[in-house]
């Protein structure tokens, strides 16, 4: 049995990398009813395909319905649910926060603590760039509010199945089968 | 050799098969139309391009092959949306081409420019601009592929006006369809195959539910084989009529919110459900709380994002209906289930009561007699194809199809408007058969503006307007759940034959049933159209009737004789 309960859903796509592919998928979600939390999208090592992580907070029914209808689709190479697998997710930010003389050493101790690194410096502000699990930002970000948090930017989550378990774009094989002549079947 | 983009889509149509278009000029496609008058390809010119949309849609249907509807840009292209629709919740392979703006026109809010793919995204299966003479060839063969493979569906092809113009050197052979690669999944593994075998041969009071996905795959033959092999009994969808004979003793008939009784009984007592090529629509589970709560269902199924929506399935084969029904035939145990068949005559009673042939002539004329009539007088060999409403179920009840493709109604979106030029379509198709459009009076007031593409064509088909001065699912409704409230149902009509002669197409009118068959035989005996206006009784109803969101086992039945579904009674 499937279960009903709303959760974070993970989803892997691999798309045609073309204008126009991102509304289709967004607009799937969207006529599915399904919220989506985060979407990334990016290249692969084959400039015509494109890969995209979607996290969706939806049931096990509603991500099976938006990985098989996202497969319906033409520009889509490739959908899979890969919430219950064994996975490796990284977010990443960019977070500009207040920093004078008084409160920078404490920060770049906490900087330390969560592997951030401070990537611009200046007179009253520091920007730090920290990856990891969603999890880990947001304790990062919950520890820096009280120093005055000024921009944020995030990328959204990225994720990849661990070891063995590959996910691969499918690669064209031979001739695609020519359409029947109009006529009765 | 070198052709502009309109030639090769004129050229790339006819190497496809096409042989008819049906279609309505305009700025942004004239390129397109200069070409197909030098072509050999048939152009119908019809009044709407709605009504272009559900002739290529009643064209595929009839015919199996894709349909193709052109229009121009602007509100040439948004007057498809609803035909579009339609062909899209039915599964109907249609092509829609459609003109554009020149590319540098495109977002400069140009004279009838309309962003129609993005306004038909989610109701094509897909679609596509070109606006290059050299992507002509290949987007057309790319969009006849997907429209009629896999779960077939409408593609719209919207091409610049600069892309028509343009010169290029046509290679057909070079234009082949180039689809993005796709996943290979394997549908489903030995263990849910033999988990379905099990549970197909260990059923005691198992029921077929049968779509029109056997239509669809050509599954006919193996479907029957199937039902003989396992003894199975077998209920219709609304768009599976046809696909197994109506006369054959294992058709108990359709299922649903205006299924036979003994129908929806049956499926609510039985210990296994094998749906086919269908999608548990809510007009044919009703309350999913209460569905066949005791039954096990396997569902063979084409398109994996159907599985599961509706209904939890034991055992999902994912596939061609054809494909998966061939592989389970041999594997199949002979079983008697004589003692479930013999309960299913049982909650069926005796069928000689219930025939409303059998039944005194009250004076009043009823919808249910007229189609009765009809199916006698055509022995059911007809392609009748109706609207949507009262007459469209008493067409489902009443008219016995015994072949495929016979039957053709809007299911899904439930479009009025359709019959007539979706009649049209069909006749187009299979210009060898006899093709009535079955129309409520609502239905036909909105498309009937294609009586005259029927004149122009030259084209012979009938009409039998099911007139009974209201919106008559609507009033049944109201009647029922609305306490008698009828707010915007009671509708004036022009007179109808009259109407038709205004086009020069005859028309009848008949308001008693002994007028019935005589004219029914002289419009089949014409060699044009006849249109006949058949006066029925104001506010009968569709009986049996779940209610909306109802169990399946709780139907409204006939007032005073619920054996009887039809009426007896003024």
């Amino acid at each position: 049995m499937m279960k009903n309960e709303a959760a974070m859903q993970t989803l892997v796509a691999y798309v045609e990398n073309k204008p126009g592919v991102l509304n289709r998928v967004a607009s799937l979600a969207r006529r599915l009813a399904i919220n989506i939390d985060s979407l990334t999208v990016g290249p692969t090592e084959n400039e015509e395909v494109a890969r995209m992580t979607i996290v969706a907070h939806t049931d096990e029914k509603g991500a099976h319905r938006l990985e098989a209808s996202l497969e319906k689709l033409v520009d889509v190479l490739l959908a899979e649910n890969i919430s219950e697998r064994s996975v490796l997710e990284r977010d990443l930010a960019l977070i500009k926060v207040l920093a004078d003389q008084q409160s920078r050493p404490h920060l770049m101790e906490l900087i330390k603590v969560f592997r951030a690194r401070v990537v611009d410096v200046a007179p009253e502000s520091l920007i730090l760039e920290v990856s990891g699990t969603v999890d880990k930002i947001d304790g990062l970000l919950e520890v820096l509010r009280p120093f005055g948090v000024l921009e944020m930017a995030r990328t959204g989550r990225i994720a990849m199945t661990r070891g063995g378990d590959l996910l691969r774009p499918p690669v064209a094989s031979g001739q695609q089968q020519l359409p029947e002549p109009v006529g009765r079947k | 050799m070198k052709l502009t983009g309109a030639e090769i889509l004129c050229e790339s149509l006819t190497r496809l098969g096409v042989r008819h278009i049906f279609g309505y000029p305009g700025g942004a496609i004239l390129p397109v139309y200069d070409a197909l008058g030098k072509s050999k390809l048939h152009h119908i010119l019809v009044r709407h391009e709605q009504g272009a949309t559900h002739m290529a849609d009643g064209y595929a249907r009839a015919s199996g092959g894709v349909g193709v509807a052109m229009a121009t840009s602007g509100p040439g292209a948004t007057n498809m949306v609803t035909g579009i629709a339609t062909a899209m919740l039915d599964s109907s392979p249609v092509v829609c081409i459609t003109g554009q703006v020149s590319s540098k026109l495109l977002g400069s809010d140009a004279f009838q420019e309309i962003d129609i793919t993005g306004i038909t995204m989610p109701i094509t299966k897909h679609n596509v601009v070109v606006s290059r003479a050299e992507d002509v060839a290949r987007t057309i063969r790319e969009a006849f592929l997907i429209a009629n493979s896999g779960r077939p569906g409408p593609v719209l092809v919207d091409i610049t006006k600069d892309a028509q113009q343009a010169s290029t050197e046509f290679n057909w052979d070079a234009s082949a369809p180039q689809l993005p690669p796709k996943r290979q999944r394997n549908n489903h593994d030995q263990a849910e195959f033999d988990r379905a075998v099990e549970l197909l041969n260990s059923a005691k009071r198992p029921i077929i539910l049968a779509g029109r996905g056997i239509m669809l795959s050509g599954a006919m033959r193996v479907f029957e084989q199937f039902v003989r092999a396992g003894n199975f009994p077998v209920a219709m969808t609304l768009l599976g009529i046809g696909c197994f004979p109506a006369k054959d003793p294992m058709n108990l008939g359709m299922m649903g919110m205006h299924g036979e009784a003994w129908v929806n009984h049956a499926i609510q007592e039985s210990d296994l459900l094998v749906a086919v090529g269908m999608r548990f629509d809510d007009r044919v589970t009703g309350d999913l709380r209460t569905y066949a709560k005791g039954a096990r269902k396997i569902h063979i199924e084409i398109d994996r994002a159907e599985i599961n929506k509706n209904v939890q399935v034991d055992a999902a084969l994912i596939g061609d209906a054809r494909e998966v029904l061939e592989k389970l035939l041999p594997v199949l145990e002979k079983r008697e289930r004589s003692d479930w068949l013999a309960h299913i005559r049982e909650l069926k009673g005796d069928s000689a009561v219930r025939d409303i042939q059998n039944l005194p002539d009250s004076g009043h004329l009823y919808a249910a007699h007229v189609i009765n009539d009809l199916w006698k007088e055509t022995r059911g060999e007809a392609i009748v194809v109706t609207d949507v409403g009262q007459h469209q179920m008493w067409e489902a009840q009443y008219y016995h199809h015994d072949q495929p493709r016979t039957l053709i109604t809007s299911g899904g979106l439930g479009t009025m408007g359709f019959a007539l030029p979706a009649a049209i379509g069909a006749k187009f198709a299979m210009p060898g058969s006899e093709v009535w459009a079955v129309v409520g009076d609502g239905g036909f007031q909105m498309t009937m503006s294609e009586l005259a593409t029927i004149v122009q064509e030259k084209i012979k088909i009938n009409i039998a307007i099911i007139n009974n001065g209201y919106l008559g699912m609507v009033r049944q409704w109201q009647e029922f759940f609305y306490d008698k409230r009828y707010v915007a149902t009671p509708l004036v009509a022009p007179d109808f034959a009259a109407l038709a002669n205004a086009f020069g197409i005859r028309g009848e009118r008949i308001t008693s049933r002994g007028d019935v068959i005589p004219t029914i035989r002289s419009a089949r005996e014409s060699s044009e159209t006849v249109l006949i206006d058949f006066r029925v009784e104001q506010e009968d109803s569709v009986y049996p009737m779940v209610p909306a969101g109802g169990s399946l086992h709780e139907m409204i039945r006939r007032p005073n004789n619920p054996l009887v579904e039809t009426a007896t009674e003024p």
